[in-house]
């Protein structure tokens, strides 16, 4: 109690009073995120403002062994920011600064706390000409923890992972130190996070925040068109779905193509939505763009294998919104509110598999289910998620969805998938199958970075 | 319970000299008659016609048959039976699936005299006003009253046979005497199309601008002239009702607005076409849109007054780019009454 009393005492001295608690309420909230995953209190909630008393705060973590665990919104859902043994959640929230666009050289430096609604809102109104690959989060995700998850968005189909864009790092290791990684390192402009470098961004992202906290990041920026539109391709083939994805990718016209599935509402039943998204500056560039998706996949609309659907505004609308409100629609099917889903990042020739999948395990646990799978790169992957919804106040139903998940999981495994934002008994899995020269290079990475094991201990634990 | 048959007469064909059905339609070329009629002869016996193929599906030769002998509705059940996809057949999976009656819908305060919004949410902003005082509450909405007439785009004659004798049931179980169509489909499909295959329908139907009309002459007073020139956009289903085609110019003189003459219009009309997309492809659709619009425009067309919403969807935002205000009739009334335009311009690409 003593120590924890001067621990405590410590920590209002770096932030002040206000932003620490170790109060019931707060160790409650921040013992959970919207997932299955079972819930662990933190001792503390600090919510940093600066660099500085973040680099205080590990320095303090790191010599009292005390975990700490960065945040950002908590939304992964499969309880990377669950303080699985306790200790300090660092909440990034008041670390909302936007520090710089560089229009030229199309980029933005954020702080950790930074989220995608404001990025989207502060580029809307003061750079209008840019854009950044928006998750199909919900808005207050923030930046930093996309980029550290490799989440994708709605530029992926163009230019891969999120984190992919990701063009420099300001990280506190754990032992204090602050380092700048990629040509920020060397440089005022980030415009890099590696090239011409070694490039240690890989120490970072992808790692759950086990081997330090990012409180700056520079994303790369793309060009805003004036329009946009959606385009929606229906096939009742899932064995086509590969080859579509591929021919649209092909015409290299479309930012962003997603293929979603099911079962209800009725108009989904049945079909496979695909929806290729393109920009334009112009009617005639829009028109351009129909035209080349069109005959991209015209062989197979000839075959009466694809169809079209015109779109009706109120149709259209759901489409069109950045991030889509769809996530949330389905997290409220079973009323009780609650989803999650497990999105393998696999080759696209997986999709008829995986969907098979899926409609068998949602049978045979009777969850309700849906699938939204989006294409990273010119399909190079794809991200397929197998996502069941259910209601908190049935324990019976979200048995019945976390078996589902397990078993879609261990699954995509076996096809050669690999677990996206694994929760812990994903890594674990993931960690069974990997070359063991590689995971001995994670230890090592691992063990000279947090050698006092604080960095959000329980997520990729080498044993 | 065996489906309803179409009430079909070859003997009519038999003495047929026209053989309008094909003569006049837009998107097959039989100018030769006795070719004309050695095809439709083909399609009465059941056999395999270019005919079945090459429907477009506009229901435009169910207005050119001077008998009513429904050819569009003969074309139809043989596609269905011949497997014949005039959309590719997820299209018509989805179309299937999304209108079936599961027991969700949206009534208001219904009573013997109602209104069918089919199964298009425009009308909820469209009616309002003083155009339905006393009769905007006594609303009929959703799959459990949706007509089905759409299936004949899909060659799916046997899902309207299947699912329409229990829409007008659930109809009747309002209560409902008399309604009032805003859709043409709807429209259609109990005055012709039921009608067709025996199904009985045990209210009075009654189309909008009849309804309309009534009501402007009953608000006479209020009318204020616009002296505008309009285009007027006919929809595929008006083909199934031509008989109310009547009141565009009825309604139009009440306001003073001119029905610009112009080639697309009337008998040889262009429906919006976007049905076409869905079943043959941009091609088709882009070339009778910009036909269409192209001779509002040449026409001196100030407005382009449409009666479907699904052709406003389609077309409201191509039309403005050639300098045409788009507005649906409710909303032309309502501004002939001093009223605002309701149904505003829908978006097509939005700006990021």
């Amino acid at each position: 109690m003593a120590i924890t009393s001067t621990l405590y005492d410590s920590l209002v001295k770096i932030v002040g009073k206000d932003f620490v608690s170790d109060r019931k309420e707060e160790r409650y909230f921040y013992a959970r995120d919207g997932g299955l995953m079972p819930p662990h209190e933190p001792d503390f909630v600090v919510m940093p403002e600066t660099t500085e008393e973040v680099q205080e705060i590990v320095k303090l973590a790191n010599k009292e062994k005390m975990p700490l665990v960065p945040k950002g919104s908590g939304l992964a859902l499969t309880g990377l920011v669950i303080p699985q043994r306790g200790g300090i959640v660092l909440d990034m929230k008041r670390m909302d600064r936007i520090l710089e666009v560089n229009e030229k050289a199309r980029y933005v430096v954020v702080e950790a706390g930074v989220t995608h609604g404001v990025l989207k809102s502060y580029l809307q109104k003061h750079h209008p000409r840019l854009r950044h690959s928006i998750p199909d989060a919900p808005p207050i995700a923030t930046i930093v923890a996309n980029a550290v998850i490799h989440g994708q968005g709605r530029l992926s189909q163009q230019h891969g992972f999120n984190s992919d864009m990701v063009s420099g790092l300001e990280v506190i290791l754990p032992t204090g130190e602050l380092c700048r990684i990629g040509s920020c390192s060397v440089s005022s402009y980030w415009f890099s996070k590696g090239a011409p470098l070694p490039d240690l961004s890989g120490l970072f992202l992808g790692w759950f925040g086990t081997t330090g906290i990012i409180t700056k990041l520079g994303l790369k920026l793309y060009p805003c068109k004036k329009m946009r539109d959606v385009m929606v391709f229906l096939t009742d083939k899932s064995e086509l779905i590969p080859d579509i994805m591929l021919k649209l990718s092909h015409t290299e016209m479309i930012e962003d193509v997603v293929v979603s599935a099911q079962p209800l509402p009725l108009r989904f039943r049945g079909t496979f939505w695909v929806t290729p998204y393109i920009t334009g500056d112009s009617d005639e560039e829009m028109e351009f763009k129909r035209k080349m998706v069109w005959d991209s996949i015209w062989e197979h609309f000839e075959n009466r294998d694809v169809g079209f659907l015109s779109l009706s505004p109120d149709m259209k609308a759901p489409l069109m919104s950045m991030p889509s409100k769809d996530t949330c629609r389905f997290a409220d099917v079973s009323k009780g509110g609650g989803f999650q889903y497990a999105g393998p990042i696999t080759p696209i020739e997986k999709f008829p598999a995986f969907i098979k999948k899926l409609e068998e395990v949602a049978a045979k646990y009777n969850v309700f289910y849906s699938s939204a799978t989006r294409l990273i790169g010119a399909g190079h992957c794809m991200m397929f998620s197998f996502s069941f919804s259910f209601s908190r106040a049935n324990a019976d139903e979200m048995v019945r969805a976390k078996e589902a998940l397990d078993e879609c999981s261990k699954f995509a495994l076996e096809e050669g998938g690999v677990l996206w934002k694994a929760d812990i008994y994903e890594q674990k899995l993931l960690m069974d199958r990997m070359d063991p020269n590689t995971l001995a290079l994670m230890k090592k990475i691992k063990q000279l970075l947090d050698p006092n094991g604080i960095m959000n201990p329980g997520n990729w634990e080498v044993k | 319970m065996p489906l309803p048959e179409l009430k079909f007469d070859r003997t009519k064909c038999a003495r047929c000299k026209t053989i309008s059905c094909l003569t006049k339609c837009q998107y097959m070329d039989f100018k030769d008659k006795d070719k004309a009629k050695k095809e439709w002869q083909k399609v009465i016996n059941g056999e395999d016609s270019s005919v079945q193929e090459a429907c477009t599906t506009c229901y435009a030769c169910e207005e050119y048959c001077p008998y009513g002998n429904h050819p569009f509705y003969l074309i139809v059940e043989q596609q269905e039976k011949k497997g014949i996809l005039p959309a590719p057949r997820p299209t018509v999976t989805m179309w299937v699936n999304q209108c079936q009656p599961v027991g969700k819908f949206i009534v208001g305060k219904v009573e013997e005299k109602a209104l069918s919004y089919c199964f298009l949410p425009h009308f909820n902003t469209l009616v309002k006003g003083k155009l339905f005082d006393g009769i905007a509450w006594s609303v009929i909405f959703g799959q459990e009253f949706f007509c089905n007439a759409v299936y004949l785009h899909y060659a799916r004659a046997s899902v309207i046979k299947d699912r329409l004798p229990g829409i007008v049931e659930n109809i009747k179980n309002q209560g409902v005497k008399e309604l009032v169509c805003l859709h043409d489909e709807c429209y259609g499909t109990f005055t012709s199309l039921a009608p067709a295959y025996g199904i009985d329908i045990p209210f009075k139907p009654i189309h909008y601008y009849e309804y309309l009309y009534g009501r402007l002459k009953e608000l006479k007073d209020q009318i204020k002239p616009l002296n505008v020139k309009a285009a007027y956009q006919r929809n595929c289903s008006a083909r199934l009702c031509p008989e109310t085609d009547h009141y565009v110019d009825e309604i139009f003189g009440l306001f003073g607005v001119e029905r610009v003459k112009r080639k697309y219009d009337k008998e040889s009309a262009l429906c919006c076409a976007e049905i076409f997309r869905m079943e043959k492809g941009p091609a088709l659709a882009d070339d009778v849109q910009k036909r269409n619009i192209d001779d509002m425009a040449k026409s001196g067309a100030e407005y382009c007054v449409f009666n479907c919403p699904a052709c406003w969807d389609s077309l409201a935002h191509k039309v403005v780019k050639q300098g045409i205000k788009p507005i649906h009739m409710i909303d032309l009334c309502k501004l002939g009454i001093g009223e605002e335009q309701a149904l505003r311009l829908p978006e097509l690409a939005v700006e990021v």
